[in-house]
């Protein structure tokens, strides 16, 4: 239980509230994992209305970010930017959404106009909102307009009612907001698990990176936990409608809830599962103990660990931040599954932490996580290799709604900046924000959230704050531009790059920006050595984002997919795919909708999202090659410490990869020529995989590519047309 | 003398065993399937497998994740 010195009045919040309207509505059961029904809530002009989901709509768009896009296109047009009223805050389930049988089935998938990146942009996230809105009957809710003040929009799924309300006295911030609304809508204690809050908090009001934090009430620790949709600066948006939480109430959660066509049959994918699971977990990833944490020592091996901004893969104090300090600072032996269901328990908390700074200094609090992305970007990028310090940055971040990965490599960013005399203690304010500076790093969180000084500069985001560092401060706009983790606008998720032209295109092909959940091939490609030529990789590079969007069509985690693995996956002919989880997946999607779909089926649903995706990125002005462009870092040594730090290894592949001797050449010479072939290399990447995926030089997907998929309807091809005159 | 590891080349000494290679590569990760020569080697006979001059070793890291 947290324990607040002051304490909040859900009594006199409630006295506060304004009805502005509300809808009485007639609850039906789910069939086969759809409520065949969507929400739409417009904040300007408060109205509630539903939609129905149509077949075409199921054939076309499966689900889940599926729904999310195709709802985000009909509401908005070629004009729609960010902080247009018309763009909306999508959130969706997914078919699949739900199911308690199978692990990681209770995602909920978040579109939106991003403010980060001006693009479409999806986010993927735990806590129990998604499902609970399903099961009150609503595939998916879009929210659109802005409110004059601050609401809340309350769905009881028990009770049939939707509410729309201003609500001036409650907590923005989320680990309070989460918990004045299970104690304002839960009769008791033992309702609180009833409740789903979505939330941001007050430095997503001052930033473009906002996250959005969906809560789930854990009983054991009495505490609403928070799961974040981190990517994009979706919570940016929700404070911009002047939204302080939307919540859903749902208590009759039953083993099929959904309504499924064949319970035995999952139940029976089930069990399987688990079992293996319980067998397998301790040997492999250990995520049951310490979550993805467990990559912080893997990554620091392999050289993979990005640290001083990306400069190097490696540091000496790594083992300060790795899984053995989480294991000791995680809670073990309690549940922690992010949904119903979830054996594989990977949604760790670090408990009874009391804050040692900003607005709840002396507060004990649960903070959830560190998660991998976080513990790297906190610990080894930023320099600062102290669990104390990533766990308080960590809380501050989730509770003022701001993304860890983009405040984490913005924030290496400007360490580089500051070390190269870029920024000063003039412009910072009077702060030194060299490598390694916890105290100062934390205070411009602080500010961030106060929307002050050199904090809310930080806010920014790497794509304006390069604009800004050149315009104002007289910076090389190429060097910040090979230092700039960013594509795309979106700041880079936590993987050094450099030797895996792969993964190189895992991030800069990816449709929203620099995040690794399309594809993370860096093992297969920079390790094993397994797709070798252009070809294989465009290969991987399509396959695995491909299959990677299906999780978000359904609702689902992608992490019980490879995460732990058959004990003889090893023995099959493609281990990668890990062909008994990709069975199940299909097995089980035919299990609960009745269908009838195989594997290929299954990437088909995907590439109908996906190529819709990329028509969207390029209605709104994105969409083709320049925009897939990547920072130089991620390709290769900026600097000549960068190649000195790697000498060996860079002269080697310079003679022996591509046949150019390095011997008695300076190390600007090199690093030059290694650039040259680095970038060439990157080009051809594009080209193969455009090829692949049916686009054309441009990355524009073809007419043939978008009849063949069934999407050559009027709106996405005037979009193409104009491409194609 | 030397062996092939995932494409490279790396040197070979007299008793190398399988567990050799991965302390030399510092191949820390737990999920490996690992083929000398295209024949399976199992977790328990990492430490006892001895490996043969012009050797073509695979050593599949099996996550995808991230
Ligand atoms: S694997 Fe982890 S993140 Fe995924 S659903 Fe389970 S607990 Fe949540």
């Amino acid at each position: 239980m947290n324990v607040y010195q002051n304490p909040y009045n859900v009594a006199k919040m409630k006295e506060a509230h304004k009805l502005l309207t509300e809808l009485t509505y007639e609850k039906q059961p789910l069939k086969m994992g759809y409520a065949n029904r969507t929400l739409h809530i417009n904040v300007s002009e408060n109205t509630i209305t539903s939609k129905p989901v149509t077949q075409e709509m199921k054939d076309v768009f499966t689900g889940g970010r599926g729904f999310d896009m195709k709802l985000l296109w009909d509401a908005t047009n070629e004009n729609t930017k960010w902080d247009s009223p018309e763009n909306e805050i999508v959130i969706a389930a997914g078919a699949m959404g739900g199911i308690t049988q199978y692990p990681g089935a209770g995602k909920s998938i978040v579109c939106g106009i991003s403010p980060l990146t001006g693009a479409p942009v999806d986010s993927n996230v735990g806590g129990y909102f998604g499902p609970y809105l399903k099961f009150s009957g609503w595939d998916a809710i879009e929210v659109q307009g802005i409110a004059e003040k601050d609401i809340i929009i309350f769905i009881d799924g028990d009770a049939g009612k939707i509410q729309i309300f201003e609500a001036p006295e409650e907590d923005v911030n989320s680990h309070l907001l989460a918990e004045q609304m299970c104690d304002m809508f839960a009769k008791n204690e033992q309702e609180k698990k009833a409740i789903a809050t979505v939330s941001a908090g007050v430095a997503a009001e001052h930033s473009f990176f906002g996250c959005l934090n969906f809560s789930f009430y854990d009983r054991r620790r009495q505490v609403a936990r928070l799961k974040q949709a981190g990517r994009g600066g979706l919570g940016t948006l929700f404070r911009h409608k002047k939204i302080k939480g939307i919540v859903c109430k749902f208590s009759q959660l039953q083993a099929d809830s959904n309504h499924v066509a064949d319970l035995d049959r999952i139940k029976e994918i089930a069990a399987d599962y688990h079992r293996e699971l319980y067998e397998e977990d301790d040997k492999q990833c250990d995520m049951r103990h310490v979550g993805t944490a467990h990559l912080v020592e893997l990554m620091n091996d392999y050289d993979l660990l990005p640290t001083h901004n990306y400069k190097f893969g490696r540091h000496d104090k790594a083992q300060k931040i790795t899984s053995h300090v989480w294991r000791e600072m995680f809670t073990q032996g309690i549940p922690d599954g992010c949904w119903y269901g979830c054996t594989m328990q990977c949604a760790k908390s670090v408990d009874r932490y009391t804050l040692r700074t900003g607005p709840y200094k002396g507060d004990i609090v649960s903070v959830d996580g560190p998660e991998y992305e976080t513990a790297a970007a906190f610990g080894a990028n930023m320099g600062i290799f102290d669990p104390h310090f990533i766990v308080e940055a960590n809380f501050y971040c989730d509770t003022y709604g701001i993304d860890t990965i983009s405040w984490g490599t913005g924030m290496s960013f400007v360490m580089e900046c500051y070390e190269n005399g870029i920024i000063n203690k003039e412009i910072t304010g009077g702060y030194d924000l060299s490598f390694g500076r916890g105290e100062e790093a934390i205070e411009m969180l602080h500010k961030m959230a106060r929307g002050e000084g050199f904090g809310k500069i930080i806010g920014l985001g790497i794509r304006r704050m390069k604009k800004l560092f050149v315009e104002e401060y007289g910076a090389d706009a190429a060097f910040l531009q090979d230092i700039g983790m960013e594509c795309k606008g979106m700041e880079y998720s936590e993987y050094v790059t450099k030797e895996s032209l792969a993964m190189q295109g895992g991030y800069g092909l990816a449709l929203k920006g620099a995040q690794h959940d399309e594809a993370w091939l860096i093992f297969m490609d920079m390790v094993n050595n397994q797709i070798p030529t252009f070809e294989d990789k465009a290969e991987a590079l399509h396959y695995f984002p491909m299959f990677r969007t299906w999780f978000g069509l359904q609702g689902l985690c992608k992490l019980p997919w490879n995460d732990v693995e058959p004990a003889d996956n090893g023995e099959t002919d493609e281990p990668a795919k890990v062909p008994k989880h990709l069975q199940n997946y299909v097995d089980l999607f035919n299990a609960i909708t009745g269908n009838n779909i195989d594997q290929q089926e299954l990437i088909l649903q995907s590439e109908r999202v996906y190529n819709f995706q990329r028509v969207f990125n390029l209605r709104l002005g994105f969409g083709t090659r320049k925009h897939d462009e990547i920072p130089y870092r991620s390709a290769g040594p900026v600097t000549n410490e960068e190649y000195l730090s790697r000498e060996e290894r860079y002269d080697k592949q310079l003679k022996e990869k591509y046949g150019w001797d390095p011997t008695g050449k300076s190390v600007d010479e090199r690093r030059l020529k290694m650039r040259f072939f680095r970038e060439e290399a990157y080009q051809k990447l594009c080209d193969a995989v455009y090829d692949r995926r049916g686009w054309d030089n441009n990355g524009v997907p073809t007419i043939e590519k978008i009849t063949e998929l069934g999407l050559a309807n009027s709106g996405v091809m005037e979009v193409l047309k104009k491409y194609y005159q | 003398m030397n062996i092939m590891v995932n494409g490279e080349s790396m040197a070979w000494q007299p008793g190398m065993k399988v567990r050799d290679i991965l302390n030399i590569r510092n191949y820390t990760f737990k999920m490996l399937v690992i083929k000398v020569n295209g024949t399976l080697v199992k977790r328990a006979q990492w430490d006892s497998y001895r490996i043969p001059e012009h050797a073509e070793v695979s050593v599949i890291h099996l996550i995808s994740g991230g």
